[in-house]
């Protein structure tokens, strides 16, 4: 039976801001949904707070609401609205478990809105612990001992009769927030109590500790026919005991015999089928890797981040799938639109293996704890094709932008073989290289295995590598060493480097098609991956379609990282589909599987391969392209600029030597003085000495940031002398080849520009400006469009400079320009000359299509011609205000003070009429719960302590009981402000932790001059607050805002609800 | 396997003259078969050892095969049935608990010749292109004598096929006093269609391929299970014969992939040989009594014409979500079902195992 025909109108909730364990792949999941809902004809209606998400554009919904992700806002947009139905899987936990609330309410039914996707039974069934572990037992599936409890001396009895090692898994939590395993009664105790506070329920699941199993997963879908199939199976690198989104994967499983995968194949067919899951569903199990003993560790009955990988792994679009099922569909009518031919009823066929590789922020929170357990740290990930798995994880790590071109991580040279085995048994981020430096030292297969428990299977694949390398570096590097290591996926450079001899030959890669079906079917999928055999498929692919059309091919972006979000995905599938409409063929390059771009159907054709100069070169060859993109992909699509260049490629838009202008701080130097444009007074350095004397001679505060930076990495202010020499220490540790940047640091007012030029006009959007003083990274800062506080010389210059530097750079497409107005003068920070974090936003709030207009010009457009005037565009009736959002409670050591080196994982958006409201939204849309009663707690350094004062005396009249360290404490009591003093941590209890601890307090400011180091009073205070997911306002600026915000008492019912289509 | 760990050449010569060059595994020397390929991403060794494989070289469209080993309780049979074996990537350091030993071993002892370092994605695509054809593996070199193996190649067919594979007495299995008797006949048969019949509690009887009415009658049994087997349908005359004569017994039928076709063939039906046929662990069937669609495991190059069978003696039950073929038939007047897939999976899905629980109410009907 087709679409059923009570079916109209629809709500589809997204997932919100991205965080740890929640990312882009609901945007690809989301986006996916709403397309195969308005393809059947159906009004789409959406709500998502993240404004750098694709499925907030227009062409994707009927009704975009740009909203806070509460249920009081999901209320009143279902009573304005009026959907006759609400789809509640493709959303991630957020958009599930809103949908269970209305549901469980009765909300849903009093406003006749069906709930499609999952029922709340099913959803109470696999995510309340004791219903699934109830619900498994009845269907005869195994599940580890466990028991629900509610306190943390229940947990503790519980322990005893299972026996330590157990695991902690707090109910409801994203991506295992507040879990942990606990080796004994104290490790229990710290970890249940956090876990407890964590749940929204207040529940925990204690359970024996399976540490060391394989660990398992499949894709599951079911329609109402009760037809079940299982799009692919996966396998972890990393047993049981690490979180499947830090664990290297690999589909399809390869260790279980046909016996071991058919039994949980069979398992997973049972779940899905008893939960009544109508679309995706995940199935977690643990495997005893000597025996037939299995466990069903999780089963989540929704699109996830498995089902994207899933997705991309095999062809198989599980989200698009999904949501036709829910709305009526059945397997056996969704045709196969790879083959055209077959129907969604098969399980694809894999000829290739995949690998996952996680990508993690330790790279920035240098202070970290790396240690990798249950609770989720990965940011994102990679995916990487092979024809064999050697091949796919070393495409994997190079992907993965680590700075590795193989298995091969220098740092692990000097590490001591006692030191790397501790390591190993411990899993950090980068346990696989170490293992691989373990094998590299002759440590067996076998005793790794023991320490690990990572399958023999991998440790020989790895091995393999080792063996390979050793090959090479002995005797000639003949061709059939080379075409081998090649096939084994070796680049060139790293054949050379490892042999210290010239290549013998020149063997370019070769592509094969993911086509579902492992050749069976003749398929037409434009999907590819690199090889090295002889038949180029997407050569002939490119013959036997070819309609003329000049090739253009877009970088994109790679892994979701810090500083490098889904907001480059937005512009890199904005490029090509303006690339197809105006008649060209757009072709696209990228490895992360969370993202839309990698839909095999966003493009003319997808590469799913390493974005590095010779894989690039590769697909240059097989494509012979007219031009190519690299403004949308961020850092990583602009470090191909100049090998492009070198090569001869056209590269459309801003030219590779503007590029190296605005990037090279000298001839950017030369350029500024040309345009007369200020800028902070700033040197180059190379060593600490050298730092040391130009830091005194420009006076603190100074900015240091290693050239070519991306955001803000490894960036500081330095307020002494001591700060230099620490940061210097760590740059020269970590591998940095480029220079040393350092400026004289300017507090004042941080301004924002994206802007697009043509190189005869020139088109500001809107102008942003950041609540957070200079000195908090861009992507940190609150930022309001249009800028509020900016008197018209201001404005002016600003609008000035722009043009001047978009000329002078000859800019075409789009460019991005930080400002910072300082005693009334404006400086230029930074120039990039792509595309930024904020060109989404700017585009749905003013309405320009800006990387459409970017793509026409580098086509050849005119701004003229596209129907746009030089200069400032008008300014929105709206107020739009971008609040970032930290994954902090998930990372462990990690300062949560703000800097010039970002923290934020994601951002929300508020949209009102006017500021307040504007800001009032994107706070609660970040999380903030506006609590206008409690304590606040004051702790700042002596340069904020004048300004606390009037910040502190709004909490005070507003019935806010205070308190105050020492220092801040006095000045605020000499100031008539009633404040209670505490101790420091390093003093007695009762002190600030036990405050903290006390749930008294309901914001805490904290500012020190200095941070970062785990073990700084200071540090300890805000991870406490992270800890009690207390808020914690790490920059006056901040604070002030909320406090205003308080103070307007204001109430987000009292504020309209925007659908952006209508602006 | 690695691929630097550098073993000797071996060849792949094509009917249609191609050669691709790849290296050894298995037994060396030279073999003549026809060239299928299976998408199974696990159960190499239940394929291996499947004797509806007789006579065929098969390649594997998973690239990494090997990975778990070889162990001695997933045979499908007590040997190995295929002529030759083409896979891309054989893994000489297994792993899993019950692994005895690595494929490579297992082909030499079984005397299989294999090659491997074959792009076995452009070989399946040409395989889907022209259809199932002709070739050889070789370890000697190809070039020397291409024409004459090239004859050799085109004139080759799978002749006797299930003479070859069936047993040549009857060997009983399951507890004795089991509730149902079940005659098994070899036709090249999988274990684990007896496995399921035992654990069901069958007590059945492996009969050879030839065993006559009679001889069935005298055995008096509950049910009657043809199983699959290798080779062209058609040429199995006498045994045709035979089932038309079994099937008037009045004993409860039930048969899979080669059982299916030649009951069929007993009744008029007519079967084609399929362009490259159906291997794999993922071919979707619609039953179409309940409009389901399972996931099955199917091995066969023919397949019965459905609307061969004159509509008063069966009815198609079940066909192929994607190419429509007929996978079922259910007969009217006898108590008689079959299909063309492998519901016993090994390898593949499970998901199709309660036609032996329907088979199972067959008898208890009959028996009442």
């Amino acid at each position: 039976m087709p679409l059923r025909q009570d079916i109209k109108k629809v709500l589809v909730i997204g997932s919100g801001p991205i965080i740890i364990g929640q990312a882009a792949e609901f945007d690809y999941a989301g986006t996916q949904a709403c397309r195969a809902l308005k393809q059947e004809g159906l009004e789409v209606v959406l709500i998502n707070s993240n404004p750098a998400t694709i499925m907030t554009d227009k062409a994707m919904a009927d009704k975009i609401y740009i909203e806070p992700l509460t249920l009081d806002v999901v209320k009143r947009i279902i009573k304005i609205e009026k959907p006759d139905s609400l789809l509640s899987t493709l959303g991630g936990q957020t958009g599930l478990t809103l949908s269970m609330q209305l549901a469980e309410e009765g909300f849903l039914e009093e406003n006749n809105v069906k709930l499609l996707g999952a029922n709340p039974e099913t959803i109470h069934k696999a995510e309340d612990r004791q219903a699934f572990k109830d619900t498994m037992e009845s269907i005869g599936e195994p599940c580890i001992p466990s028991k629900v409890v509610e306190t943390i001396d229940d947990a503790v009895d519980f322990a005893g009769v299972i026996d330590y090692p157990v695991i902690v898994r707090p109910a409801f939590t994203l991506g295992g927030t507040g879990g942990g395993i606990a080796n004994n009664e104290a490790e229990l105790r710290d970890i249940a109590k956090n876990g407890l506070r964590l749940s929204p329920i207040t529940q925990v699941l204690i359970e024996k500790c399976i540490s060391g199993w394989k660990e398992i997963e499949f894709e599951v879908i079911r329609d109402r026919k009760d037809n079940v199939i299982t799009v692919c199976s996966m396998e972890n690198f990393d047993p049981v005991g690490i979180h499947t989104g830090d664990s290297i994967v690999i589909a399809p499983a390869v260790t279980l015999t046909d016996r071991e995968y058919q039994m949980l194949r069979t398992a997973s067919l049972n779940i899905i089928s008893e939960l009544k899951v109508e679309g995706g569903c995940n199935c977690q199990f643990a495997l005893h890797p000597t025996s037939m003993e299995y466990a069903v560790i999780e089963v989540n009955p929704r699109v996830s981040r498995s089902s994207a990988l899933a997705s991309k792994a095999t062809g198989y679009p599980i989200a698009k799938v999904a949501t036709k099922i829910a709305i009526g569909y059945t397997l056996d009518e969704i045709i196969n639109q790879v083959t055209g031919k077959t129907f969604a009823c098969f399980e694809p066929a894999l000829d290739y293996c995949v690998v996952k590789f996680p990508k993690w922020a330790f790279d920035k929170f240098v202070y970290a704890k790396r240690t990798l357990g249950t609770q989720m740290k990965a940011t994102g990930e990679v995916m990487a094709i092979g024809t064999s798995f050697e091949q796919a994880i070393m495409k994997a790590v190079r992907s993965t932008e680590l700075g590795v071109d193989s298995m091969n991580m220098k740092k692990m040279d000097s590490i001591p073989t006692e030191e790397l085995l501790q390591k190993i048994t411990k899993a950090d981020d980068e346990r696989a290289f170490q293992v691989y430096e373990l094998l590299k030292r002759d440590i067996t297969p076998e005793k790794i295995h023991e320490l690990t428990m990572i399958d023999i299977w991998f440790l020989e694949k790895l091995n393999n590598l080792v063996k390979l390398e050793k090959w090479l570096a002995e005797g000639e590097l003949t061709e059939d060493k080379y075409l081998t290591a090649k096939q084994y996926g070796y680049l060139d450079s790293t054949i050379e480097r490892i042999s210290s001899q010239k290549c013998p030959m020149r063997k370019r890669a070769v592509y094969k098609m993911v086509d579902t079906c492992a050749g069976e079917f003749k398929a037409e999928t434009p999907y590819f991956y690199s090889t090295f055999d002889e038949e180029n498929e997407a050569k002939q692919f490119i013959e036997r379609t070819d309609k003329g059309k000049k090739k253009v091919i877009v970088f994109g972006s790679g892994p979701i990282r810090i500083g490098q979000g889904i907001e480059f995905d937005y512009c890199s599938v904005h490029c090509v589909w303006t690339l197809k409409e105006e008649g060209y063929e757009a072709v696209i390059c990228n490895n992360n599987p969370e993202t839309v771009s990698t839909d095999f159907d966003t493009g003319d054709r997808l590469y799913f391969d390493p974005l590095t100069k010779e894989d690039v070169e590769s697909i240059i060859e097989t494509e012979q392209p007219y031009g190519v993109v690299v403004q949308f992909g961020g850092q990583t699509a602009i470090k191909l600029t100049r090998h492009l260049a070198d090569m001869g490629v056209n590269i459309l838009g801003t030219s590779a030597d503007s590029i190296d202008a605005a990037e090279d701080r000298e001839r950017f130097d030369e350029l500024l003085e040309k345009c007369n444009i200020p800028r902070p007074e700033g040197f180059t350095v190379m060593t600490t000495e050298e730092a040391v004397e130009v830091a005194d001679k420009l006076g603190y505060p100074v900015l240091l940031r290693p050239s070519y930076v991306l955001g803000g990495q490894n960036m500081i202010i330095a307020h002494s002398e001591k700060d230099v020499v620490e940061y210097m220490g760590i740059i020269t540790r970590t591998m940095i080849e480029n220079p040393v940047l350092i400026d004289k640091y300017m507090m004042g007012t941080e301004v924002e520009v994206d802007a697009i030029c043509d190189g005869n006009d020139f088109l500001i959007p809107g102008i942003m400006e950041h609540i957070e003083r200079a000195g908090v990274h861009s992507g940190d800062s609150i930022s309001v469009y249009p800028a509020q506080t900016l008197s018209q010389r201001i404005v002016d210059t600003i609008i000035d400079y722009t043009k001047k530097l978009a000329f002078e750079l000859k800019v075409v497409g789009l460019v991005n320009i930080q400002y910072v107005v300082y005693n009334n003068e404006v400086y230029v920070i930074e120039v990039n000359p792509r595309s930024s974090r904020t060109v989404p936003y700017i585009s749905k709030v003013t309405g320009i299509p800006m990387v459409d207009l970017a793509t026409k010009i580098m086509l050849g457009s005119t701004l003229k011609e596209l129907g746009y005037e030089s200069g400032l565009y008008k300014k929105s009736n709206y107020v739009a205000v971008k609040v970032p959002v930290f994954s902090f409670e998930k990372l462990q050591d990690v300062d949560t003070m703000l800097g010039p080196e970002m923290k934020s994982t994601g951002e929300c958006l508020g949209i009102a009429h006017n500021f307040e409201d504007a800001l009032l939204k994107g706070l609660i849309a970040a999380g903030y719960d506006l609590k206008k009663e409690g304590g606040v707690l004051i702790s700042v350094r002596d340069t904020d302590k004048q300004e606390i004062i009037s910040i502190a005396d709004k909490f005070a009249q507003m019935g806010f009981e205070l308190y105050g360290t020492s220092g801040t404490a006095s000045v605020l009591n000499r100031n008539m402000i009633a404040t209670n003093l505490v101790r420091k941590i390093s003093d007695d209890e009762p002190n600030v932790l036990t405050l903290l601890e006390s749930g008294k307090i309901h914001y805490v400011i904290s500012t020190s001059a200095k941070g970062r180091l785990p073990a700084r009073d200071s540090v300890k205070m805000r991870r406490k607050s992270v800890e009690r997911s207390i808020c914690s306002l790490t920059a006056i600026d901040t604070a002030r805002a909320l406090a205003n915000v308080l103070m307007s008492n204001r109430s987000i019912d009292d504020v309209e609800m925007v659908d952006i289509t209508k602006i | 396997m690695s691929l630097f760990n550098q073993s000797e050449k071996a060849y792949l010569l094509l009917a249609d003259g191609t050669v691709l060059e790849g290296r050894s595994f298995g037994q060396k020397g030279t073999v003549i078969g026809e060239v299928v390929f299976t998408t199974g991403l696990t159960g190499y060794q239940e394929t291996l050892t499947d004797p509806s494989y007789y006579g065929q070289i098969v390649t594997q469209t998973f690239p990494l095969i090997g990975n778990y080993g070889v162990n001695n309780e997933d045979f499908e049979s007590d040997k190995s049935y295929v002529s030759g074996y083409i896979v891309r990537e054989w893994c000489n350091t297994p792993s899993n608990f019950r692994s005895q030993g690595n494929i490579n071993d297992f082909l030499v002892s079984q005397n299989i010749i294999g090659i491997h370092s074959i792009d076995t994605r452009s070989l399946t695509r040409k395989i889907r292109e022209y259809g199932v054809m002709n070739g050889a593996i070789t370890t000697e070199d190809v070039f020397d004598k291409k024409d004459e193996l090239l004859n050799q190649i085109k004139a080759y067919t799978i002749k006797n096929a299930v003479k070859s594979v069936t047993g040549t007495e009857n060997r009983v299995y399951g507890s004795e006093g089991s509730k149902y008797k079940v005659v098994l006949f070899d036709f090249g048969y999988k274990r684990n269609i007896r496995n399921e019949l035992v654990n069901r509690g069958c007590e059945v009887t492996v009969v050879p391929a030839d065993t006559t009415a009679e001889q069935v009658k005298a055995m008096a049994p509950n049910g009657i299970m043809f199983s699959n087997g290798p080779g062209d349908p058609t040429e199995n005359t006498d045994v045709i014969g035979n089932i038309k004569e079994i099937a008037k017994l009045g004993i409860p039928i039930f048969g899979i992939c080669l059982g299916h076709q030649l009951m069929a063939l007993a009744h008029g039906g007519r079967t084609e040989k399929l362009k490259y046929g159906h291997r794999g662990a993922n071919q979707p069937v619609i039953d179409l009594a309940t409009d389901k669609t399972y996931v099955t495991s199917q091995n066969h190059g023919y397949a019965v014409v459905g609307d061969s069978i004159d509509s008063s003696i069966g009815t198609v039950s079940h066909i192929n979500a994607n190419d429509k073929t007929c996978e079922g038939i259910r007969y009217k007047n006898i108590n008689a079902f079959t299909v063309q897939f492998h519901p016993e999976a090994h390898g593949g899905p499970q998901d199709t195992d309660y036609l032996f629980d329907e088979f199972i109410k067959n008898m208890e009907k009959e028996m009442q």
